[in-house]
């Protein structure tokens, strides 16, 4: 085997106002015809940078040392990218190497059909007829999945699906095929059910184009179920270098070792839940529930005669005093609208919907405000769920300063600074401005906020979601041991069903606005009674390549029963 | 925790605080040259303005001295720097006493239609509704009148077109504040609507924070990033409509208030004939007083953008690698209250290299 690429003692650097930042360190790697290596790490460890660097995308603020040696698919040409001129690069581009973005809705442009955008990229590299550009672009789109590719052709990005618009960027990478592609973060903005489509297409353009790939991730998951060989990058440098099943079985490196153990299980915390059960008093189900919804329907109210959107339809469910529900689905699945529902931050248009012991459907704002104070309400992203004006010890002094139990922020600080050490951070944290602390502080100090009032009821919308995998492992750890210490009930919402697992008591599962299966973590996960979750669990990649083929094959026959 | 976590982040210098100190300590290359030469003739503006009485040679409407009469149109001497006009006045001084008009017509415009437009905007952004939709509907058909017609229009409403001193400023002044209410309007109004939406926002309604906290301290401070860019413009904008103002002949009467605009006007008939001092020097103020302005608005709005903001090349692959998150080993190890070292003494600053979103 020949290699594709051969990366030599890499390093980038880029010029901040803060001075030089060195974001790759003397970073050698090499990828062979047909092989898929997975880069790995987490936010800033400069996996992204590497992988730009050989297509030669990197700002003008960044400068360079070393050598990316890049060969045509047929083997009879080398050339290195770094020291390639403008002209040069737009020439290996598309041809040599090809790139799969993150964000599939963003890297196509929605003015222009699909079949144009694919043609683009043939008119650029060399003369070719319309008509055999248009017979080019409806073979590839039919080769990535595309069904009905001569009508589609036509068709602008708005009328795929995320899932298909993302074949529709791999098609536009394959369609001068390529020796390389590389894709940054391929299934990081898609469903767990999407995903597995889109591996299984990536893993045929491996076997039937024969082209190599560059998967950048930070998902093991997804790293156990393609690729041949993987790279941990570590704060600019590769950690370690193996191939997948060595790398999963035996990690060498301390880092490596450490990001495995981080990444959540299914069935990890089905135990405790059990524990938790069995503890409960007697007649603790017959308890007021703190929220109990009965056919909640919340509909968006559509444009100009049009119909609205219902985003929740008809779901019943209850969260009893000092008991975690998770819930869990897809994007549009209304998970998020129950949670602002319940925060009040969204109208119930039917149904009925009491939170402790308000009826929210058709509540005034001003009978709901004193009410708020025994709630707790944590975002996705705590990089804006904090005012960049304001200190972290003003923004977590907030709730007190409006309910009137302290004067200003000033004489709430005790308190504060109790509220940021119950969430393991220092009190001089207090003094800082959210931009200066990293994700995972930020995402404690939220919690920090949400728990000042003490609250009955926490609602958690994705609080790791944002989050590298050991961060969100200490996040998770630190919520399971304030909900014990605290004892508040929580609506914990997420997309992952292995973060829902770790802390649920029960969980409940949404789809398209209608909840299809509920109960105890053990039931749902164990054997769930819904084709829907059946699927879910199925396309949920474990971080371990021989369970991984195993349920690959599990969930093709499940595809195939549809 | 460790000693060294507890230690307070360290806080920023003044120097590193005040916008355009701040801005002038990090640009480089062009952009610098571009603020420097701003700041430059801005200072000279404002310092004409302030110590005129000083500068100038003469007073404004001073038509001689102790020795007699100036004479009219003298050329450039010892004496008269600049020479006379057709009026008899000396032209060095009345340049040095324009500053001192333009700047008051600046003070006016800005603040006023500072308050009304943001206050407005923040209103309409934030509660919608009604009252919204009608005022963008006015604004916007505002926003269409040329703002030298609305100014002759206010000339004549306040002085009856004899203009004196804050007859003319306030003409000036008052047509720049009707035209510029809607810019605020609109910049402020589109910030609210979309801070609105920003999780924090949420968070504080939440949280169960009134209204008018919830406006006064979490939106107001967040919408006026761009509100420095539109001051420049305006001020540069309210300069220019004063000297339109004389330049047509509505200008200040030359015994209330030197005018830049005015003495241009009554400059035209000497062009002709040879007479150069007379037009040259008004009209060179007024492009250096509205360059000064507008150069410092520019690049303080290309510094305040990360993407436009230029920067010394890094030599090869050099710095520090930035930290991420995570320490190697025992991330999960460390355990309840024992994560000392974990995440601590490690900051991100605003450009910290975080690349996931």
């Amino acid at each position: 085997m020949s290699t594709v690429v051969d990366i030599k003692n890499l390093g980038v650097s880029f010029s901040t106002d803060a001075g030089a930042v060195k974001a790759v360190d003397d970073v050698s790697l090499s990828v062979d015809r047909g092989e898929v290596l997975a880069i790995v790490g987490e936010s800033g460890s400069g996996k992204t940078v590497t992988a730009k660097t050989i297509l030669g995308l990197l700002p003008e603020t960044a400068t360079t040392r070393g050598a990316v040696v890049l060969s045509n698919r047929e083997g009879t040409r080398e050339r290195d990218v770094i020291s390639l001129s403008k002209q040069k690069l737009r020439e290996i581009r598309g041809e040599d190497v090809a790139m799969v973005f993150q964000e599939p809705s963003t890297a196509l442009n929605p003015v222009y059909t699909v079949g144009w955008q694919i043609m683009e990229g043939l008119r650029a590299h060399g003369e070719i007829t319309k008509k055999a550009a248009r017979a080019k672009a409806i073979d590839i789109l039919g080769r990535v999945g595309i069904p009905d590719p001569e009508v589609r052709v036509d068709h602008y990005p708005h009328q795929f699906s995320g899932g298909q618009k993302q074949r529709v960027v791999i098609a536009m990478a394959l369609v001068l095929e390529p020796g390389l592609i590389v894709a940054d973060e391929p299934t990081t903005a898609l469903d767990v059910t999407v995903q597995a489509e889109i591996l299984d297409l990536l893993r045929r353009v491996r076997d039937e184009f024969g082209t190599a790939i560059v998967l950048i991730t930070h998902n093991m998951g997804v790293v156990a179920d393609l690729a041949d060989r993987v790279a941990v990058m570590y704060q600019g440098r590769v950690v370690e270098e193996a191939d997948v099943e060595t790398l999963f079985a035996a990690p060498k490196d301390d880092y490596t070792k450490a990001l495995l153990a981080a990444v959540p299980y299914v069935g990890h915390g089905t135990v405790r839940a059990a524990e938790r059960a069995a503890e409960r008093p007697a007649g603790w189900a017959e308890q007021t529930p703190v929220v109990e919804a009965r056919g909640l329907e919340i509909v968006y109210p559509g444009r100009f005669g049009r119909e609205g959107f219902r985003a929740v339809d008809g779901v019943d469910l209850v969260i009893r005093p000092g008991e975690v529900l998770g819930l869990v689905g897809e994007s549009g699945s209304g998970k998020t609208t129950i949670g602002r529902a319940i925060a009040g931050l969204t109208k119930v248009t039917g149904g009925s919907l009491k939170v402790l012991g308000a009826e929210m459907n058709g509540i005034r704002e001003g009978r709901f405000r004193p009410l708020r104070s025994r709630i707790g309400f944590v975002f996705q992203d705590p990089a804006s769920s904090f005012n960049p004006l304001l200190t972290i010890a003003q923004c977590v002094a907030e709730p007190l300063v409006i309910h009137g139990r302290a004067r200003d922020a000033a004489s709430a600080r005790k308190r504060v600074d109790e509220l940021l050490e119950a969430v393991q951070l220092p009190r001089a944290y207090g003094d800082r401005y959210p931009h200066e602390l990293s994700g995972g502080q930020r995402q404690r100090a939220s919690l920090a906020r949400a728990l000042a009032l003490g609250p009955e009821l926490l609602i958690a919308d994705e609080p790791t979601s944002a989050l590298d995998v050991s961060v969100q492992a200490r996040v998770l750890e630190l919520f399971g041991e304030l909900q014990l210490e605290f004892g508040f009930a929580s609506l914990f919402i997420s997309h992952d069903l292995a973060v829902v697992d770790l802390l649920a008591d029960r969980i409940a599962v949404l789809y398209r606005g209608k909840l299809v299966e509920e109960g105890t973590g053990a039931d749902v996960l164990g054997s769930p009674d819904d084709p829907y979750t059946q699927r879910l669990l199925a396309s949920l990649p474990v971080p371990d390549p021989v369970a991984q083929a195993d349920r690959r094959e599990q969930l093709r026959r499940l595809r195939e029963a549809d | 925790m460790t000693a060294a976590s507890l230690t307070p982040a360290p806080k920023r210098r003044l120097r590193d605080r005040l916008p355009v100190v701040h801005h002038l300590r990090q640009s480089v290359g062009l952009q610098r040259g571009m603020l420097v030469a701003g700041l430059v003739l801005l200072a000279l503006f404002i310092v004409c303005a302030v110590f005129a009485p000083l500068l100038a040679p003469y007073g404004f409407a001073q038509r001689g001295d102790a020795e007699g009469t100036f004479g009219t149109q003298q050329p450039p001497s010892a004496e008269h720097w600049f020479g006379t006009t057709v009026g008899g006045y000396d032209v060095l001084s009345r340049v040095i006493f324009g500053a001192q008009t333009a700047i008051l017509v600046v003070i006016v415009a800005v603040v006023l239609s500072l308050f009304i437009g943001v206050a407005l905007g923040l209103y309409a952004g934030y509660f919608g509704g009604w009252l919204d939709k009608l005022m963008v509907v006015v604004f916007d058909a505002i926003y269409a009148f040329p703002s030298l017609l609305l100014a002759i229009v206010l000339s004549i409403v306040i002085s009856g077109g004899q203009s004196s001193l804050w007859g003319g400023v306030l003409a000036a002044g008052g047509s720049i504040v009707v035209v510029f209410i809607p810019q605020y309007f609109r910049v402020i109004r589109a910030e609210t609507v979309r801070i609105k939406a920003e999780p924090f926002v949420e968070s504080a309604k939440v949280l169960g924070a009134s209204n008018s906290r919830i406006v006064f301290k979490h939106v107001f401070r967040n919408a006026t990033r761009t509100l420095p860019l539109i001051i420049t413009l305006n001020s540069a904008e309210a300069i220019l409509t004063l000297a339109a103002l004389g330049f047509v002949g509505f200008g200040i009467e030359p015994t209330a208030a030197a005018d830049w605009g005015y003495d241009l006007n009554k400059a035209q008939s000497d062009v002709t004939s040879g007479i150069w001092w007379t037009a040259t020097f008004p009209g060179l103020a007024i492009v250096l007083a509205v360059l000064g302005i507008m150069l410092v608005g520019e690049s303080l709005n290309d510094l305040a953008d990360p993407r436009l903001r230029s920067r010394r090349r890094v030599a090869q692959a050099a710095g520090e690698v930035a930290e991420t998150s995570v320490v190697p080993g025992g991330t999960l190890a460390a355990g309840p209250g024992g994560l000392g070292g974990l995440e601590d003494g490690e900051s991100f600053d605003e450009h910290g290299i975080e690349v996931k979103r």
